[in-house]
This record gives structure tokens, sequence and C-alpha cells, in this order.
């Protein structure tokens, strides 16, 4: 398939005796946001620095463009942005002078330079403290300046290892919102984050990582579809009588829990809103509040272990 | 294995050129040229005086600016052997740690540049800075030397003095890979500095004093010998041997060849011994005569930079 930028097969890499990554197949195609997802320490980082060549693979391929980054690592660099786990610059430089040194490794020409830089920057919101030093800048501004690295040097793909961690939420949103724009512009971005909940919103696939393997992969509907029976999580606030056993007779509803006095929150394969709803009106009850919210990516991944008896390793 | 594509220069002179001016505007830097200039100033302008004073025709006058004849304590050549290291290691303890510790070190390495690039060109820029440093400092001892002497040095002094120069930049390249090497293998910056610091101390105070003893037991002095006063050929070239893996021992030796054409060495005592008259030796047989300690010195420069090299290269790059 032409649109795979990234395929990585069977890639394992051991420590000694320890397997840091064991046997992990994917492949992220253009203009995708893929979720690297899972608990600290599950092999995410390992398997990011592996598809950068920054560290050797014990076994399996990894083809990024069609290059092996073990042996072709200079060209694979040149089409790949990484935004390492809590980026760091030089802090007695100013913004643009870090950017400056970067673009001058990347080879762009020093015409072009100002420019891009000058651009990258407004686009992440940091062109006013461009010539402030970076000692100053706080961390949800050094996550925007790895970003705008990245914008700087013009990729086809994007590695953001762990963006949103340490970040406020205000500025959690304003990250994932700019990743959402890298998207747009036809760049594959692949996102590590042990926040499931957070990131999944801006994820069009995940990967869940435990212990070195992916346990599941896919979209998260279909995740949810196969993990807990249901895609769809329905919530009903509503009066009347036993409407717990009239919401569990719908068609196509999995479960029913009761989470509180009159709320229900309903598991079904699909959007079962107006089955609900009526089942309420017919039952002579009053209908406050009716929401469905896509499952979320930890009730997945608990319901999965819980199932599948491995061990829990999610914080 | 096929191999690795691409240049491993590829940006190097863009690290090469930052490091340069990093090093050249840090404060750290105009402390250590201070600290030089003030030592250096000092010990110079009493060589002079003692000079004015007592030699009236010396054909090296010059040289002794550097280094005064007779049993001085401080020359300027001393101060330099002191104070190179020093500078040496202040400039690459934290060279390489720093980047990670800094969390750079994964930012830069992901851009289209090997490895090699960024410890060349910070190995490099930490050479050009100490020789930009020590040349200054050499043309301004030279140039104190004109005005203090009111005599230009002849074309042999200069050429000594070259020499001089080259070998100082050596002996600064050795302990400045060392220091490199230091910032690759410790993670804490702190230690780095600390156990550079550490083995320049023991070289420059201990090791010539447990050369000397270590010497005694492999290869005790022969009685024979002893009774004559004179040390046991044996015994020396142990003792010799192993002060020589201090580089300051070997850039002492060096310097002493070039600086003190007529310099006790072995030939010049063997020569006394026969009856001849020593004498100054010209300068191309001063240069064979430092030539092992130049060439170890650079050796060893390269030896501690492909050490560094190699290691740096097996490290996981997670920061």
């Amino acid at each position: 398939m032409t649109d795979t930028v990234i395929e990585v097969h069977d890639l394992t890499k051991r420590y000694g005796r320890a397997t840091a990554v064991d046997s992990v197949s994917f492949s992220i195609r253009k203009g995708e946001i893929f979720g690297l997802l899972g608990p600290n320490g599950a092999g995410k980082t390992t398997t990011i620095l592996m598809m950068l060549g920054l560290t050797d693979v014990t076994s399996g391929t990894v083809s990024v463009m069609g290059r092996d980054p073990v042996r072709q690592p200079l060209q694979v660099k040149r089409v790949v942005g990484y935004l390492p786990d809590t980026v760091g610059f030089y802090d007695y430089m100013t913004a643009v002078d870090n950017l400056r040194y970067t673009a001058a490794l990347i080879g762009i020409p020093s015409a072009d330079r100002d420019k891009r830089i000058a651009s990258a920057l407004e686009r992440v919101g940091l062109q006013d403290v461009g010539h402030k030093r970076v000692g100053a800048f706080s961390r949800g501004m050094r996550q925007r300046l790895g970003l705008a690295e990245i914008l700087m040097k013009d990729v086809s793909i994007a590695i953001l290892d762990e963006p949103t961690s340490g970040l406020d939420p205000h500025a959690t949103s304003e990250l994932l919102e700019m990743i959402r724009t890298l998207k747009r512009d036809g760049v594959a971005v692949l996102v590590s984050s042990h926040l499931l909940e957070r990131v999944q919103s801006i994820c069009d696939r995940v990967a869940l990582f435990n212990s070195g393997k992916i346990v599941l992969l896919g979209t998260v509907p279909e995740l949810a579809r196969e993990v807990l029976g249901g895609g769809y999580n329905v919530e009903v606030e509503a009066e009347g009588e036993e409407l717990a056993i009239r919401f569990s007779e719908l068609s196509g509803v999995k479960a029913v829990d009761q989470s509180g006095p009159n709320r229900y929150r309903l598991l079904a394969e699909t959007d079962v809103r107006p089955q609900a709803a009526a089942a309420v009106v017919k039952a002579g009850g009053s209908l406050r509040r009716l929401s469905i919210a896509e499952p979320s990516l930890n009730a997945i991944y608990d319901h999965y272990f819980e199932t599948h008896g491995g061990h829990h390793a999610a914080t | 294995m096929p191999q690795r594509e691409g240049s491993p220069w590829q940006g190097l002179s863009v690290v090469f050129f930052r490091e340069l001016f990093d090093h050249l505007t840090s404060a750290r830097m105009l402390v250590l040229q201070f600290l030089v200039l003030l030592f250096g100033a000092a010990v110079v302008y009493f060589a002079a005086e003692q000079i004015r004073n007592t030699t009236a025709e010396d054909p090296f006058l010059f040289l002794r600016l550097f280094a005064p004849p007779g049993q001085t304590l401080l020359s300027f050549v001393l101060v330099i052997s002191i104070l190179v290291p020093i500078m040496a290691i202040g400039l690459g303890f934290d060279s390489v740690n720093g980047e990670y510790n800094r969390r750079t070190m994964s930012r830069i390495l992901s851009q289209p540049i090997y490895r090699d690039a960024l410890l060349f060109g910070k190995f490099l820029a930490g050479l050009a800075t100490l020789s930009i440093c020590l040349v200054t400092l050499w043309l301004l001892v030279i140039g104190f030397g004109l005005i203090r002497l009111g005599i230009p040095p002849g074309a042999e002094e200069i050429g000594r003095l070259i020499m001089f120069l080259l070998i100082t930049i050596a002996y600064a390249g050795v302990w400045l890979a060392l220091s490199i090497l230091f910032s690759v293998i410790f993670r804490s910056t702190a230690t780095a500095a600390l156990v550079g610091l550490g083995l320049w101390l023991f070289l420059s105070l201990l090791w010539p004093a447990l050369a000397q003893m270590i010497g005694e037991v492999i290869s005790p002095s022969d009685i024979r010998f002893a009774a004559l006063g004179l040390p046991t050929p044996d015994t020396l070239a142990w003792q010799q041997g192993l002060s020589r893996l201090s580089p300051g021992t070997l850039y002492g030796e060096a310097v002493v060849s070039m600086l003190n054409p007529d310099a006790q060495s072995m030939t010049t005592l063997l020569a006394q011994f026969q009856g001849r008259i020593a004498s100054p030796l010209p300068l191309d047989q001063s240069i064979i005569q430092a030539w092992p300690q130049m060439v170890s010195l650079i050796a060893g420069m390269i030896m501690l930079y492909v050490v560094g090299y190699v290691v740096f290269q097996r490290q996981e790059v997670r920061a």
C-alpha cells in the first residue's frame, strides 16, 4: 500500500534477558494520528527509539518511508520529526536561536531559515517570545517550541513521545489541538502516552501496550466492541418505574449499569438513544438527560485485563 | 551487513561553530583565561627581571623567558603545565552528559546527523578554544619579551617556541579528550569534573613519587651502582617508563628538550662523563630528542578520544 509511511514488523528489543519490546507489528498511514498507549515502562519509548534508529533493533524490521532506520538513519531522520518526552532546549539561548541551530543541523538553506522559524513559532503561538531565553519558558511553552521545531522541519511523519505529560488541562487541550493541525497538513502523527483518556480523543487508531506487547490494536469503537461487547455508552438520567429492566430489554443493549439514583449507563452495539427515550416515555417517566459518550480506553484496558487475567500494570 | 549510509561529517561544522561560540563567550572560559593571564604575567615578569640582572651573553635569551635556567620554582612552563589541564577539564567535563541532563541529546540526535559529528565537533571546538587561548598567551609573552628585553628572538628560538606551542596544544588535547571521555562515561557533570580533577591531581602530585617507588619494587637497585652513587639502569628504566604514563611527565620532557637546548639529558651527562664538552643541541636534534614524547602525547589524545567515541556510540539515548 502506497499510503503506508511506517511499517513495523515483529520488532523485538532485548536488554540482556529482559525483553523491552516483544514482537510488535503495526503500520501507520499517511495523514493518520496513531496512538501508542499504555502504562509507563511498557516499551513505547523503546519502540520509538528503534523507529528513529537511535537504538539497535534485536530482531524484526522497521521501515520508515521505505527506508531502514538502522542503515539509512540520515534519510529517515530527514523526514521524521521527533518530540522527546520532556523535551529540552539550551536554556541560555533564545527560542529563535535554538531553532536556528536545529535548522542548521537539518541543512535548511540560511535564506529560508528565519522565515520558516517565524511561521513555525506563529503556528504554535510563541511569536511574541521568540527572542526570550528558553530558560524562562514554562513546560507547556517548551513542548510547543518542540512542536515548532517539527513544523519548521516540514516533515512527513511526526513522532511525539508523551507530549502532554506534566501539562495542565488547558495547555494539554491547546497542544492536542495543534497536533490535530499537523494531521490536516497530511502529516502522519504517532503519539505515545500513558494518559489513555486524554489522548484517545485525537487518535484515529490506537495500539495498547502492556509489558512490551501490543495487546489491542484498532480504532476505539472497534476495540470497545471487541473487548466490552459494545461500542456505545449511552447515559440516561430519568425518573420512572423499573427503567433498568426496560432498558435491558432494548435490542442492542449489552449491559445496563445503575450509576446513581435515576442514572443509568447503557452499553450498546448501536446508538440506542431514540429507543431509550421511547422506553422512558412508555414507562410514564420523565427524561432529564440523554447523552452518548465514546467508550473510554481506560475501561477497555481494565476490562481486557480482568477478562484475560494478565497482570495489570496500568496506573 | 550493509554499511550505514550518509557522511559522518554531516553537521560537523554546525556543531563546531556553535560549540566554539559557546566556549568563547562563556563565563567559565573568561575566568580560566584571566587566571592563566594573571599567573603567566607574574611569572614572566620575574623571569624577565632575573634575565636582565644576570644573563648578559646567552644565545637563548628568549627561551629563558619561558623556562628560566637553574632551579626556579615558578616558570611560565610550569604554570602552563598546571593550568592547561584545568582549562581542558573545565571545557570538556560537561560536554556530553550536559546534553543528556538538559534533555537536548535525543532532540539533537533525531536531526539528520550522526553521533560522530556531535562528538568530534565538540572535541574540535574545545581544542580550537584552547589553541586560541594558548596562541594569544604565547604572543603576549613574546611581545612582552620584545619590550622588556629589547632584543628580537633569533630564527632558531622562534622555531623552538613554535614547537613548544604545538606540544602544549597536544598536551591540552590529551586532557580535553580525557575530560570528554569522563563526560561520556559519567551521567553527572559533577562526577565527571571531580574524577577529571582527581586524576589530574594524582598524576601531577602523587604519580612521580609513586613511579619511583614502584620502579624500585619491580627492579630493586643494585648495590654496586648505589655504591658508586649512580642509579641502576634497570631501575631507572622502570621508573622513567612508569612516570611517562603521566602526560605531565611527557610534556615536561618534551618542553625541556625544546626550551633548554643545553639541558642535562642523558646524552649530555654521558658527554660530561666521557670528558667531552656539552654544547647546545641544534633544533633538529632537539626535535628528534623530543619526538617520542610528542608522538606519545598525540597518540594518547587520539586513543582517549577513540575510547570516548566507542562508549558514546554504544550509549542508549533516552534523554
